[in-house]
């Protein structure tokens, strides 16, 4: 049962996994930022993540939110959520990263 | 200072035991303080949004409420393993060393998170370099453990098998959650959150396999029936709860885009872990009638409570783990639902049946004299709990309505509140009544532990 275990963990990491694009830099940066300042205590990216603040896996190309819209929060905080005052280029990497995810997240797209 | 030096002097593992009980069931308390300033902030989304932003009460009430299934559980395993093995503890000093960590490890974490500095990973958001302490502290567990119990298997009984299990998987499933360091993991999303869930899920396995076991060796004591965890019954459940700790994640990443294979596999094993318990406190019940009934009142009504949990999480994980309706459920409340069950409904009953026994044996007395004032306390919790879990589905229904009709998230928010309004509400009674339940336990462990004899007190 071990070598079944250690031999699914292996594929898991190598083919099971290999479905998404490398991040860029930029893009690193921004998720170094989502992390630094633990966005995912409210927000969800692929279904991980807290609920006090909306889903951001498709927040770009969603035609009712958008670059725009997450650029703003990002930006000025909301009702919820806390002013970060980031600087124009954190919320740039911040955006990259999203951009990012977005354009991996086949599932919602195919699904929704 | 003396009084301290005295009362290491005098430790022995049900002391250590004792000591790190306390620490989990303080852990659990302060943990359900900061769960109720994040429902209220649910409800009032100002209310301390810059000074303790919702960004720093979730990871606290988390990180709190985790500590304190390791830590009671530990606790147990320190108490029982002596008379599980029949063998002496391997070092009472590596025992102290290894609480004194985790009591380091603990205020740490808590200053961290007050100071706002995170790693940003879901339930670990502490720094990184931090797990290195854990870890170090779980090796000496480890190396306790190991050293204390006989080298051969073959007779053992499914309980040792529990706890070794989860004891490995802990290590194992701990330092898979940090792969994210390296950049081959943490540059690919879908590879990063995958191996993520992997390892969170997993873990969460590893400690079920020590709570459960510890609820094994419990009832076994209770009932006096040894033959109980040595029955091959028990022992199918154990291998199918290791591979459900194995291969069972996956349910958690029906919307990642990785291979369908994992995705296959997973709802194929996914969710009879929680059978298994439910199988062999059923075992228990029916040889528990001929045993000692009055003796062991409270814990065995735990134990049935946490029964009972088991039979609506099931219910719960069998309907979020068809691929067709988690498309609905993911990122509701109804996946909170099933992780505060399964926290506070399963496991919390569980360690508070093992803790209940442990009070039975120090203080007979005050576990008599107060039979009552605890029955009512536990009815209490297990009402407002259950009123808890209920509004949060019906938050999570609710939520996924609004969703497919597109509503905008404040608008969804907005629907939304009168059941955070009852979560809130019924959180609040959740943490009254352990309040109620802990503060003669916690009187009572410290009259053990420093050795005080006062009658008056108790």
């Amino acid at each position: 049962m071990f070598i079944s275990y250690i031999s699914y963990t292996a594929w898991v990491y190598t083919d099971g996994t290999d479905t998404a694009s490398v991040m860029s830099l930029q893009e690193q940066a921004g998720k170094s930022i989502y992390q630094k300042n633990n966005c995912t205590s409210c927000h969800q990216l692929f279904g991980m993540g807290g609920f006090l603040g909306p889903e951001l896996t498709t927040v770009i190309s969603d035609k009712n939110r958008g670059p725009v819209y997450a650029r703003t929060f990002l930006q000025y905080g909301g009702a919820r959520m806390p002013n970060f005052h980031f600087s124009k280029e954190e919320v740039d990497d911040v955006i990259a990263f999203l951009e990012y995810v977005d354009h991996n997240a086949s599932t919602y797209k195919n699904d929704k | 200072m003396q009084a301290l030096i005295k009362m290491i002097n005098s430790m022995d593992h049900k002391k250590i035991g004792s000591l790190f009980i306390v620490l989990g069931l303080i852990s659990l308390l302060i943990g359900l303080f900061f769960g109720s300033i994040g429902g209220l902030q649910y409800i009032l989304p100002p209310f301390l949004k810059e000074q303790l932003a919702f960004q720093k009460t979730r990871p606290l009430h988390v990180y709190l409420v985790i500590n304190f299934i390791f830590s009671t559980a530990a606790g147990c395993i320190y108490y029982f393993l002596p008379s599980a093995t029949g063998r002496k503890l391997y070092s009472v000093k590596i025992g102290i060393i290894q609480f004194s960590l985790q009591l380091f490890i603990l205020l740490i974490i808590v200053s961290f998170f007050f100071a706002g500095k995170f790693s940003g990973r879901e339930y670990l958001e502490f720094p990184p370099w931090i797990s290195l302490i854990i870890l170090s502290s779980w090796i000496l567990f480890m190396i306790n453990f190991f050293k204390s119990i006989p080298l051969s298997f073959n007779h053992s009984p499914v309980y040792m098998w529990s706890w070794s299990t989860g004891l490995i998987f802990y290590f194992i499933t701990m330092t898979e959650a940090h792969l994210w360091l390296l950049p081959y993991f943490n540059n690919n999303i879908v590879r990063d959150l995958t191996v993520q869930w992997k390892a969170l899920g997993s873990m969460v396995g590893a400690w079920n396999m020590l709570v459960y076991g510890t609820s094994m060796f419990v009832m076994e004591s209770i009932s006096g029936d040894k033959t109980i965890n040595k029955s091959k019954t028990a022992f199918f459940f154990y291998f199918l709860g290791l591979t459900n700790l194995m291969f069972n994640w996956g349910h958690h990443t029906y919307i990642v885009p990785s291979s369908h294979i994992v995705k296959d596999v997973s709802f194929i094993i996914s969710m009879t872990e929680l059978l298994i318990l439910g199988k062999i406190i059923y075992n228990f019940r029916k040889s528990y009638i001929e045993a000692k009934l009055k003796y062991h009142h409270l814990p065995f009504r735990l134990l049935s409570f946490a029964d009972g949990w088991i039979f609506l999480n099931l219910v719960l994980a069998i309907i979020i783990s068809v691929p067709a309706i988690n498309l609905y459920t993911h990122g509701t409340h109804i996946t909170v639902a099933h992780a505060m069950g399964a926290t506070i409904g399963i496991n919390t009953m569980l360690l508070l049946g093992s803790v209940f026994f442990i009070l039975d044996e120090m203080n007979e007395v005050m576990m008599e004299r107060l039979k009552k004032y605890f029955s009512f306390a536990i009815v209490l919790l297990n009402i407002s709990l259950l009123i808890f879990w209920v509004s949060l589905i019906g938050s999570g229904i609710a939520k996924s309505i609004d969703m497919q009709q597109k509503d905008l998230f404040a608008v969804i928010m907005d629907h939304l509140k009168p059941y955070f309004s009852v979560f809130t509400g019924a959180g609040i009674f959740v943490m009254t009544a352990l309040f109620m339940i802990l503060i003669p336990i916690f009187k009572t462990f410290f009259l053990y532990i420093s050795g005080i004899k006062n009658k008056r007190l108790i």
